[in-house]
């Protein structure tokens, strides 16, 4: 087990790299630092601009190769070099991963739950009002993208506002700005503008996981072994979550790490659109600003949770598995 | 023995020929099944619908794409304008519907070339496994990694030009068919040792032709409904790099460049964002009943075609 885990390690960690690598590669060669410099008033000469890019490791005109070694060799030491306005993006990686993070984590956990629950429960009244309802419902969320999800409950919010007239619902930031309190103030006021993007996000996590918990629910209440658990006299409602629903986990459980990835995209809009400043919204606007160092880091992010969500359903996958725990 | 009879038989004694052929009525079945199921029906009829929307909506509105009504900036529906208009006079049914026949455009390639692949690579890793298997199963890992939508982002600019969309299809269906492409190794990896395949290789029947005419054709009914949902999939996808403006760029013009617009408006000229999503809600939508009815259809061991069992 131990050797493998630690193969399985090696593999992610030289995965990573990859696609940190070419995510650099491919916005050094496609993206124009040259022309963001170029576009400032009053234009600066040639030779400052030049001066700028090589202070920055940035400059076209170096080969690609070099400017790849010395990235390299900074991410190395623990540093994704500066951005196009010259700070360290080491330091920043760190608070907007933690927004990003604290968001998909609780959309993440909320919305897999539940649709796990009203996925397992509608497969066992197959066919009655639950399930048809809940099946229809889960059908329409999947057809909506997140983006028209997102900026429909914004709306909504407003609305609501505007009914109501004061601020039930929060739809802007991470928190009201210039806000000052104390600890237990200031949380309160975070969970209050994390309720609607957390919203937005667990719902179509929670869809997909309804749909799909159903159907591997459904192919394990017919099983033998079911029956037998009822048969041996458990009552039918220890039966179906101890024995049913604990089988009916495991494909869920990879499931997980293919959902991963789209969750953390998903984000990017939730956290644009909700003005929330994680690394989704730090990946467009460094696009637009042709920042290829920060454009890196959010990449390097993004394969490090996607590697992290598929080693926690191999591990999910060991625990509610104990065939392949050898 | 009596396979050469049949075949010395002169040609024009159809009747004495054992076997019915076996195809057309499995293609018959699978057609009276699917217009069986409501969901089926409904979806192809909304799917005829906005066909006929795409095709026919620029041409009935009486506006050109593009064109600006200098008389109706930011105004709500009227008989001149159906859906109204966006700030620069631009009419948002004509927008609207020329923005579906490239979504659509997009869908469908996007739907063949990801599982075309999809279905090469996954046959084949599965088929010939061992080294090449390797190889294969690790791009696509490598794939699932690398974050698609950045990749995407970063090579924006390429969408831009008349055709630019068409990159952005090639591009889009190059990071969706790692999935699908493990499913297919799997169904390929069981296939390998049946009685079929077996004979066929023991024949001398080059690899390529085994997976091409042998092991590709037995899970078609996967691939076509998995194909289905990638229609939808890749439309939601391509409004959601739009919407950055990061996805189709003008003069191209797609769903997701007016619902990006009109987003901005949501709150203040409701039918610049209300009228292009319901257009992109119901084409998913529809899209989605008829791969769900497909699925049903064609796969004997899918689950919610399953009788209902009885209450214990």
């Amino acid at each position: 087990m131990g050797a493998f885990l630690a193969r399985r390690l090696l593999n992610y960690a030289v995965l990573v790299f990859l696609a940190t690598s070419f995510a650099y590669l491919l916005a050094a060669a496609n993206l124009d630092p040259r022309g963001y410099f170029e576009k400032m008033q009053p234009p600066p000469t040639d030779a400052v601009v030049d001066a700028r890019l090589d202070a920055l490791n940035l400059n076209d005109r170096t080969p690609l190769v070099q400017r790849y070694a010395t990235w390299l060799g900074g991410v190395a030491q623990g540093d994704f070099g500066k951005t196009i306005q010259g700070r360290d993006v080491t330091p920043q990686i760190w608070t907007k991963a933690g927004v990003t993070l604290r968001l998909v984590t609780v959309a993440t956990v909320l919305g897999s739950a539940a649709g796990i629950a009203v996925g397992a429960y509608a497969a066992v009244r197959q066919y009655r009002r639950f399930d048809r309802i809940s099946t229809a419902a889960s059908f329409l969320v999947l057809s909506v993208p997140t983006v028209v999800i997102a900026i429909g409950v914004q709306v909504g919010a407003i609305a609501l506002n505007d009914i109501l007239g004061f601020q039930l619902l929060r739809f802007s930031g991470e928190y009201t700005a210039g806000f000052d309190g104390t600890g237990g103030e200031l949380l309160l006021n975070r969970v209050h503008h994390a309720l609607l993007p957390t919203f937005v996000l667990a719902v179509a996590l929670f869809a997909a996981f309804a749909r799909y918990q159903r159907n591997t629910m459904l192919d394990v209440l017919d099983a033998d072994f079911v029956r037998t658990a009822m048969a041996k006299g458990l009552t039918r409602r220890k039966a179906l979550i101890r024995h049913a629903l604990r089988t009916a986990l495991i494909p869920t459980a990879t499931y997980f790490a293919f959902t991963f990835g789209v969750m953390v995209s998903g984000a990017t809009f939730t956290e644009k659109i909700y003005g929330w400043h994680g690394m989704g919204a730090w990946l467009i606007d460094s696009i637009s600003q042709h920042d290829v160092h920060v454009v890196a880091a959010v990449s390097c992010f993004m394969a490090v949770t996607i590697m992290a969500a598929s080693l926690l359903s191999d591990l999910l996958y060991a625990w509610l598995d104990p065939r392949v725990r050898v | 023995m009596s396979t050469t009879e049949t075949r010395a038989e002169p040609a024009g004694t159809p009747a004495e020929t054992p076997a019915a052929p076996a195809p057309p009525r499995r293609i018959r079945d699978v057609g009276r099944r699917l217009l069986a199921t409501p969901r089926v029906v409904a979806g192809l009829s909304l799917l005829a619908l906005l066909v006929a929307a795409a095709l026919l909506g620029p041409l009935l509105s009486g506006w050109e794409v593009g064109e600006r009504d200098y008389t109706a900036l930011l105004e709500g529906p009227s008989a001149e304008h159906w859906a109204g208009t966006n700030r620069t006079g631009q009419d948002v049914f004509t927008q609207s519907t020329a923005g579906l026949r490239t979504s659509m455009l997009i869908g469908l390639l996007v739907a063949l070339l990801s599982t075309a692949v999809a279905a090469l690579v996954g046959s084949f890793a599965g088929y010939l496994g061992r080294s090449a298997d390797r190889a294969l199963m690790w791009i696509a890992d490598l794939l699932l990694v690398l974050p698609g939508f950045v990749v995407l982002a970063i090579l924006s600019r390429h969408f831009a030009g008349a055709g630019g969309w068409f990159v952005l299809a090639v591009l889009l269906s190059a990071f969706s068919w790692m999935v699908t492409s493990k499913m297919v190794r799997g169904a390929t990896v069981s296939l390998r040792e049946r009685e079929y395949v077996r004979a066929a290789r023991f024949m001398g029947v080059p690899p390529y032709r085994i997976v091409l005419r042998h092991i590709l054709p037995h899970m078609s009914s996967l691939l076509i409904a998995d194909a289905t949902i990638a229609v939808s999939t890749a439309v939601i996808g391509e409004t959601a790099l739009s919407y950055f403006g990061l996805g189709v760029q003008a003069p191209d013009i797609s769903l997701g460049v007016v619902i990006a617009d009109g987003a901005r408006f949501a709150t203040t000229a409701w039918w610049m964002f209300l009228f292009p999503t319901a257009l992109l809600v119901v084409l998913v939508l529809a899209v989605n009943m008829i791969g769900d009815g497909l699925r049903d259809a064609l796969d004997p061991q899918s689950v919610s075609r399953r009788p209902r069992r009885k209450q214990r």
